[in-house]
This record gives C-alpha cells, sequence and structure tokens, in this order.
C-alpha cells in the first residue's frame, strides 16, 4: 500500500502522467482527443488520457461534467464522434460494447445494474460467461463438460466473492443484498469478464466510511492481486486522494487539470470548478 | 455435498419435483384410462392437452426466461402442425412404423418451425418491449395467412405446393398423378390425415421439452438469457451477445412449439389454418401467465387446468365462456393485487422468480 | 376511377380505424397497458346502437348518443374493476385481466343477443354521386371521415388546452410526480378510459353504418387493427393514431383491390413490420434511448 503510493507518475507523450512501473509496458488505455455530441450539445470534447497498465487512474468534476459519458464512451454503449481510443494498443473504432468488454474493458454502473432477481452466484457466473464457456447443447444433454465447466464457474465465483467476504451470500437473490454489497457485487461481477481494465462508476456511493476505508483497501488489492488498471469516477475525495494516482479533473465536457493528487488538490481551476471563485462565493451567500 | 451447492440443490431438486409430477400424472392418467373411468371424450382431450402442456413451456421459454412478450406463438404451432402433417402422409408408405414416422413428422416440424423461429426473429427480437409483441401478432396472422392459402399434394413424382394467393386455385392445379394424395386443400385445409397422435407421444414430448428447457435454463446459455431479461445493458457490459442468445432462445422455443403442432395436427383428421389464430396464441399465453412467468411446473399445471376447465364447465352450457372469463379475471386480480397477495403468500409461499 | 374509388373507400375505413386507434393511443398513453377489451367496446357500442333503432324505435342519432353514454359508462366500470386493482402490477398481469374482460364481454354479448348476426341499419343512407355518376361515394364515409378529423382535432386541442388534458399528459409522463404535483391519478385515468371508450361507441356505430353485420366477435379484428395503426403512427401519440389508421384503411383498401383479399391483412401486417423496422417507435413516436 506505502509503495504504491510512493511510486513517482512520469509524463508520457499525450500530456498525461503514468506510473513508472507501467513505462516498460503498453498503457491499458490512450486516448486522443475523443469527444461526443449530443445533437448540438458536446458532452465531451478533446478527451486525451493515458492510464498505464496497473494505474489507478481518477476521474472527478461536478455533476454533469460528463463523467459517466466517458465510461459510455470507452465501453462502447456510445459511439465517439471525434477522436479514437487504444486498448492496450489496440484500435477500438467500429467495436461494441461486447467485443469492448472481450477486449478487455469491464464497467460498474453509477445507477446499480445487477441482476436483481438471479442469484448472487448466478450474477458473477455471467460475468464468467465468456471465459468458462461450453455450448448449448452440451447443457441440454448434461454431457461431461457441463458439470466439469460448471464446477469451474462455481469454484471461480465463489474465489472472486470471497474479495468481498461475500461467499456466505452466494445463493441470496441479488436485489435483496443492502446496497453497498450490492455495489461490491458489481465490482465482482465485472473481475470475472477477466478484464484488464475496471471501470467503477462511484462505487463508494451510498457507503458509510468504514465501507469506504474498506472500498479503498479492496481496491488496492485487486490493482496487485489481478495486475489491471483501474479508472474510477468518485465524488468522494478522501477515497479519491487516497488510492488513485493519476487525476483528470472533468468540466463541461473538458479536462481542466490532469495530475498527482497533491498536484489537483492545489490546483486553481479545479478549486474553482468546484466552488466557484472565491470572491462570488462570498458574494452569493 | 458442501454446503456451498445449496443453491443449486435446491433448483436442481425442483426440477425433479416437475418431472416426478408429470411422470405420475401420466401413470394416473394411463390407469384411469385402461380401467375405463375416462370416458371417449374424455379421451380425446389428452392429446391436445399434451399439446397445449409442451406449448406452454415453450412459450414460457420466450415469455418468462427470455422476458419477450410474444403474441404469435400460435403461428409456429401452425408452421409445425402442417410440417407434420405433410411429412406424415408423405411418408406413409415408406415408413409404415407409426411410432417412427410420428417421432419423424414431430422432428421435421420442429426443423421448420425453428427455421421460421429464425427468419421472424431476425427482425423481432430487434424490437423490445409493446413494439415487439405487437410484430409478433403481426406475424402470426401472417403466417395463418399464408398456410390459409397453401395447397399441397403428393404423388409418385414427390411433393407439390401451390399457393393460392388470388383465390382462383384449386387442388386440380396441383396435377397430381393417379394414386395421389391432397394433403391440404387450401382454406379447406388438411383433411383425410391419418390419425397417428398418441398419448403416450404427448407424454414423451412434454417429457423431451421440459428436459430441453430446464437443462438450458440452468447452464451458461441459459443464465445469458436472464441476464438479458433482467438487465440488457449490463448483460452487454458482461460480453454477453444480446442476439445470439435471444435468437437461441427464441429458435428453440419456436421448434418446441413445431414439435407440439405436429402432435396436435397429427390428432385430427380435418384442420384449418384458422384454429390457429390469434386466440389460439393468448390462449397459451395465459397458460403460461397463470402458471407463473419461468415456472414451468406452473405452466403444465395451468395448461392441463385451464384446458380441461372449460370442458368441465359443459354442465353450464353457454355460461361456460363467460365463468372462464370471470374466473381468469378474479385470479388475476387476487394473484396480482398486493392486498389481497399477502394473504395468498401467508397462505402459500411463493417461489423467487429467480430459481426459474 | 377505379383507383379513387378505392382510395375513398381506403380513407373511410382508415377513418374508422383511426377513431378506435386514438382512443387506444391514449389509454396506451397513461396506463401503459395493451387494453385489448378496448375492440369488445366497439362491439358493445354497436349492439346498443342497434337495439335502440331496432327495438326502440327510436331515430339513428339518439341511438348514437345511447352507445356513447352506456360505453362510457362500460369503460369507467372496466376500469374501476378490473384495472384499478392492478396499478402497481406487471404490465403481463395487467394484459392478461384485459384478456380476460375481453372475452367477458364476448361472451356476454353472445349470452344476450345469441351468435346469429344482426343486420345494422345504417345511421345514414344514400350515396353521392361524382363525376357524372362514375364515382359514388357513401354518404355514411363522408360521414366517417368528418367524424374522425373532428376528433382528431377535438382531442389535439383538450389534451393540450384543458386542464384535464394537461393532466393526462402529466400522468403519461410521470404518474408518482403528477400526483406530487396534486393531480388525482386514478380520476385522470378513469377520464382517459370513459373518452377512449366514447370514441369507441362512436367508431362501433360508424363501422356498423359501412359494415353492417354484427355479431359478438364484430370488434376483435378492427381491435387488433386500430391497435397495429397506433403502433405504425407512433403509440401514445394523437396525430400518429390519426396518421396511422388513415394509412392502414389505404393500405388495406389497395391491398384487397390490387394484390390478394385473403393475404389484405397479411399486407397491413408486413408494411407494420417494415415501419418498426425503420422506425422502431412508429412513425411519428420518439424513439427514447434508455440512459446508461
Amino acid at each position: 500500500m506505502e509503495e504504491s503510493k510512493k511510486t513517482r507518475m512520469v509524463p508520457v507523450p499525450s500530456n498525461s502522467i503514468i506510473p513508472e512501473r507501467d513505462l516498460g509496458k503498453t498503457p491499458v488505455i490512450e486516448c486522443s482527443h475523443l469527444g461526443i455530441d449530443f445533437g448540438g450539445l458536446r458532452a465531451v470534447d478533446d478527451f486525451n488520457f493515458t492510464v498505464g497498465a496497473t494505474e489507478i487512474a481518477g476521474l472527478i468534476g461536478p455533476n454533469g461534467a460528463g463523467k459517466t459519458t466517458i465510461f459510455n464512451l470507452l465501453t462502447k454503449v456510445y459511439t465517439p464522434t471525434r477522436g479514437t481510443f487504444l486498448l492496450n494498443g489496440l484500435d477500438t473504432s467500429g467495436k461494441n460494447t461486447v467485443q469492448i468488454n472481450k477486449m478487455g474493458v469491464a464497467r460498474t454502473f453509477q445507477n446499480i445494474r445487477l441482476f436483481s432477481d438471479l442469484s448472487v452466484e448466478d450474477n458473477v457466473k455471467i460475468g464468467l460467461h465468456n471465459t468458462c464457456k461450453y455450448s448449448a447443447l452440451t447443457s441440454i444433454l448434461r454431457l461431461p463438460g457441463y458439470w466439469k465447466k460448471e464446477k469451474e464457474a462455481h469454484d471461480r465465483a465463489m474465489e472472486l466473492l470471497s474479495i468481498f467476504d461475500m461467499e456466505k451470500t452466494a445463493g441470496w437473490k441479488a436485489g435483496s443484498l443492502p446496497y453497498g454489497a450490492q455495489r461490491r457485487l458489481e465490482i465482482v461481477r465485472a473481475l470475472a469478464t477477466q478484464p484488464k481494465i475496471l471501470l467503477l462508476d462511484e462505487p463508494a456511493a451510498g457507503m458509510n466510511p468504514s465501507e469506504t476505508a474498506e472500498l479503498m483497501d479492496n481496491i488496492r488489492y485487486i490493482r496487485d492481486e489481478f495486475k489491471i488498471a483501474i479508472m474510477l469516477i468518485e465524488h468522494d475525495m478522501n477515497l479519491v486522494m487516497n488510492v488513485c494516482e493519476g487525476i483528470a479533473v472533468l468540466n463541461f465536457g473538458k479536462i481542466i487539470a490532469k495530475g498527482t493528487p497533491e498536484e489537483i488538490k492545489n490546483n486553481e481551476a479545479v478549486i474553482e470548478a468546484y466552488i466557484g471563485r472565491k470572491k462570488e462565493k462570498r458574494d452569493d451567500s | 455435498m458442501s454446503r456451498k451447492f445449496k443453491n443449486y440443490n435446491k433448483s436442481s431438486k425442483f426440477d425433479f419435483i416437475t418431472y416426478g409430477v408429470v411422470i405420475a400424472a401420466f401413470i394416473a392418467v394411463s390407469l384411469m384410462s385402461s380401467q375405463g373411468i375416462l370416458g371417449r371424450s374424455h379421451q380425446g382431450l389428452l392429446v391436445p392437452a399434451c399439446c397445449y402442456i409442451v406449448m406452454a413451456i415453450s412459450l414460457n421459454l420466450t415469455v418468462g426466461v427470455l422476458g419477450e412478450l410474444s403474441l404469435g406463438h400460435a403461428g409456429f404451432m401452425s408452421v409445425g402442425a402442417f410440417t407434420g402433417i405433410v411429412v406424415s402422409m408423405s411418408l406413409q408408405s415408406a415408413v409404415p412404423f407409426v411410432p417412427l414416422r410420428l417421432g419423424i413428422a414431430m422432428l421435421a416440424a420442429a426443423v421448420m418451425a425453428g427455421i421460421a423461429g429464425i427468419i421472424i426473429g431476425i427482425p423481432v427480437l430487434r424490437l423490445r418491449g409493446d413494439y415487439l409483441a405487437i410484430v409478433t401478432l403481426a406475424f402470426g396472422e401472417i403466417i395463418k395467412d399464408l398456410i390459409n392459402s397453401l395447397i399441397v399434394g403428393v404423388d409418385s413424382r414427390g411433393l407439390h405446393i401451390i399457393f393460392n394467393f388470388r383465390g382462383n386455385k384449386s387442388t386440380a392445379d396441383l396435377h397430381l398423378l393417379d394414386g395421389g394424395t391432397e394433403i391440404i386443400k387450401g382454406a379447406q385445409g388438411a383433411t383425410g390425415t391419418e390419425k397417428i397422435a398418441t398419448f403416450t407421444a404427448g407424454f414423451v414430448l412434454i417429457m423431451v421439452s421440459l428436459i430441453i428447457v430446464l437443462n438450458l435454463v440452468r447452464s451458461r446459455t441459459g443464465r445469458a438469457v436472464l441476464a438479458i431479461r433482467e438487465n440488457r445493458i449490463a448483460a452487454e457490459a458482461c460480453g454477453i451477445n444480446l442476439m445470439k442468445y435471444k435468437m437461441t432462445a427464441f429458435a428453440i422455443s419456436a421448434a418446441i412449439a413445431g414439435a407440439a403442432g405436429a402432435l396436435y395436427g397429427l390428432n385430427y383428421s380435418n384442420l384449418v389454418a384458422t384454429k390457429f389464430d390469434f386466440n389460439t396464441s393468448i390462449l397459451i399465453l395465459v397458460f403460461v401467465v397463470l402458471g407463473g412467468l419461468g415456472n414451468m411446473l406452473g405452466s403444465i399445471i395451468a395448461a392441463a387446468v385451464l384446458y380441461i376447465l372449460p370442458e368441465a364447465l359443459r354442465g353450464f352450457a353457454d355460461y361456460r365462456m363467460l365463468i372462464y372469463a370471470i374466473v381468469l379475471i378474479l385470479v388475476m386480480l387476487a394473484t396480482n393485487n398486493a392486498k389481497l397477495r399477502g394473504i395468498f403468500e401467508k397462505i402459500i409461499p411463493r417461489r423467487k422468480k429467480g430459481d426459474a | 376511377m377505379e383507383f379513387l374509388s378505392y382510395l375513398i373507400s381506403g380513407i373511410s375505413l382508415g377513418s374508422v380505424y383511426a377513431i378506435i386507434a386514438l382512443g387506444y393511443t391514449m389509454v396506451y398513453g397513461i396506463a401503459k397497458m395493451l387494453n385489448f377489451a378496448h375492440g369488445d367496446v366497439i362491439m358493445v357500442g354497436g349492439y346498443i346502437s342497434f337495439c335502440v333503432v331496432a327495438y326502440l324505435k327510436l331515430p339513428g342519432w339518439l341511438s348514437v348518443l345511447a352507445a356513447v353514454i352506456i360505453c362510457t359508462v362500460l369503460g369507467i366500470l372496466i376500469e374501476g374493476f378490473a384495472y384499478k386493482p392492478l396499478r402497481k402490477a406487471t404490465s403481463l398481469a395487467v394484459l392478461i385481466t384485459a384478456i380476460g374482460v375481453s372475452y367477458l364481454l364476448q361472451n356476454a354479448a353472445l349470452l344476450i343477443w345469441g351468435a346469429a348476426p344482426k343486420v345494422y341499419t345504417p345511421i345514414i343512407e344514400g350515396t353521392l354521386k361524382l363525376a357524372g355518376g362514375k364515382l359514388s361515394v357513401s354518404y355514411i364515409s363522408i360521414l366517417t371521415v368528418i367524424v374522425c378529423v373532428v376528433i382528431m382535432i377535438g382531442l389535439t386541442i383538450f389534451t393540450s388546452r384543458s386542464k384535464t388534458g394537461k393532466a393526462m399528459r402529466a400522468c403519461s409522463e410521470d404518474k408518482d410526480a403528477a400526483q406530487l404535483m396534486g393531480i388525482n391519478v386514478n380520476r385522470t385515468i378513469s377520464v382517459t378510459f370513459a373518452i377512449g371508450s366514447a370514441l369507441a361507441a362512436i367508431a362501433g356505430v360508424l363501422l356498423c353504418s359501412s359494415y353492417p353485420t354484427l355479431v359478438p366477435t364484430t370488434g376483435s379484428m378492427p381491435g387488433i387493427k386500430a391497435f397495429t395503426a397506433a403502433v405504425f403512427g407512433g403509440i401514445g401519440s394523437i396525430p400518429g393514431a390519426f396518421l396511422g389508421g388513415i394509412l392502414l384503411g389505404v393500405i388495406e383498401s389497395f391491398a384487397k383491390a390490387y394484390i390478394s383479399t385473403q393475404l389484405s391483412n397479411s399486407i397491413v401486417f408486413a408494411v407494420l413490420i417494415i415501419v418498426l423496422l425503420v422506425r422502431p417507435a412508429g412513425l411519428l413516436g420518439k424513439y427514447v434511448p434508455e440512459k446508461v
């Protein structure tokens, strides 16, 4: 944990910084001039950002800044109007959500999207869809492959659930879990797809301080254990400043600052975006 | 086995209960009919009851498991029925062994209905919700009209098929050789079909459909289909190809309906295409909804009871369909109104929807 | 000339579909349910009008009034007894209940009026000869089209100007929010059903005047087709229902005349499928993508 905090951030060509340890590896995400318009509105414009192979990156900004839209662009829920992004150095133009997931992007959702009527275990097993494969015919005929693969899926699901100590709830209906546990289950499900980068959309929303503290440990654990990158959107500044290595601040669809937590904390433009100019603020109140 | 498998075992156990109930019912009914407890008119209901049970299982796969409302399921039954009739009548001399011929006919019917399912599924499954429902209704009606104008005959040269779109053609236009058989005669439908459907075949078909559907639901494919029902966007984010799995479920559902149709068609010497209209589709949907979405045993019981009910109400003559309608409304109100449901749940604990 | 007469009969038939579709679309817009019993309310309207003329020997216009009143009451009763308790239930449960109501109405009609067809006397008879007698248009066709246009315009003004109309639109957007703004949602839904049923009664009279055979299942197919028309135009949209109805009638009329009588329904449905594939929310409907 301490070690990750000490990591030095170094600049890369796209005007971003990545952890020094990731220098030799292909960055997991490289966005260049990514943008999308909704009608006449430029929801995201000129988004340039690089995420290192094992980096924990943060995306912050006021409400409506376009953060979730960027996740939607990175998962091809929306097709970018302009620009492109590379996944592990591979071009992503013309790919759809499913292909992007197979290329290594998994995500959670701001408004939780679990398979609420299914069991917790089944939710994770659905995440294992493309890693634990067998045909429909195998399942109808209950061939030996079915039993083998189902056992494999079950074991793997339990293993993943154990990250958050959730094995005991495996048989529960996902929708009946407490809010915090639902958010954690979404992370487990996303991890099950064997991603190279995990996009977390407000993972701490609705969690109490002790749950948030635990989540921070979990996020670092996931990165260290699975050797993947994590990019998160979060309003909890304590979490962002503690776990993120590189941060981009978004306002009105544009990046207004990029840097390490320390740099962001002291950035004039960021302070202005969040709380307005000091003088005006006094006038208002 | 360890505690970890508890949940899995629970759903498996319910599957075995389903199989058990079907087998027990088959044995009971067979005994009753061999002991002469069942009258002739009741015996005549057995095969169609089996067909409707299979239809309900099949539609439950589309509506309950996949979560898409289909209002044209009778169309697939119709494709199956007339395919089955044509195959069976054409093979009359080639395959004299009746059970084998029935099996071939049902298999061919399943294949044809499955193909129809894929062709219809391509446009239909791109739509959502009520739009999807209305398009399935439209396809059901189109199938009905097409088969209604179909004229088919067989002779020593093979199968002859013509479409009577303008109402100016008849079986004479088939130009059959001597000894040929007219199988389907346009709006008159199939006449003179050899009745080869049996209750045992119906039982086997129910069991096979159940095995296919239940085994599918509790597998990787089934979970993918359920995931699409539960949350389309999250399913896609998990790398599930929506179209592929929607299509798999829809085509299997159509194929099973086709087999049921073949059995149904081969149970009557006369059959017209208008039998498989919108009302038949609705009838099957009622079985599925009353039996419980995703609950196969529920579908089976609902189909059996509701198919027999109007017959049991024969004593009420003219009032029977009125009573049926009132019962239907009251049951829907009783099971779906929060207050009334609370009372019911205390008496009968309901199963979770996810256990399917 | 032949073409013109097919076109006119298509527009006339389409106007009937449009009136039914307007009722369908309003009910769908607010209650988000496929009211399969709507077609059977048409049939009830037809029978009421028939009885008033045949047994009470009253004039045709009075029979329309009676049909409208009785169907309106019927609509409110159906909504209150069968649909209101299911406000929180799944749409499928409501659909099956609607089917139950449809069976109920059909079988009640069967008991009351019997299975033998009743021959309906059109409320207006006679035809208008045009182009030196080469083109004849029945007065009922003209009346149907006029009534349809008047209803469409009336409903548009009603929903955009009147307080109740605005409440309807609010409820169809978001019932909970509407309730918080002090709108009586249950009352608004009842009013919608009342209007829809009144329209169905008018449609019933016009339909039976053009096609004078009246049986308990008279309303089923026009009901389904009108629903198709509503989807065709974009369900929930009043101009959409109007446009969808007219187009459907014209397509059906031409299909019968030029392609095949047997396949006319199929052709109508095929056009619907093609339209929905190109425009998944119908001609005038708004496609709202799900927010992620």
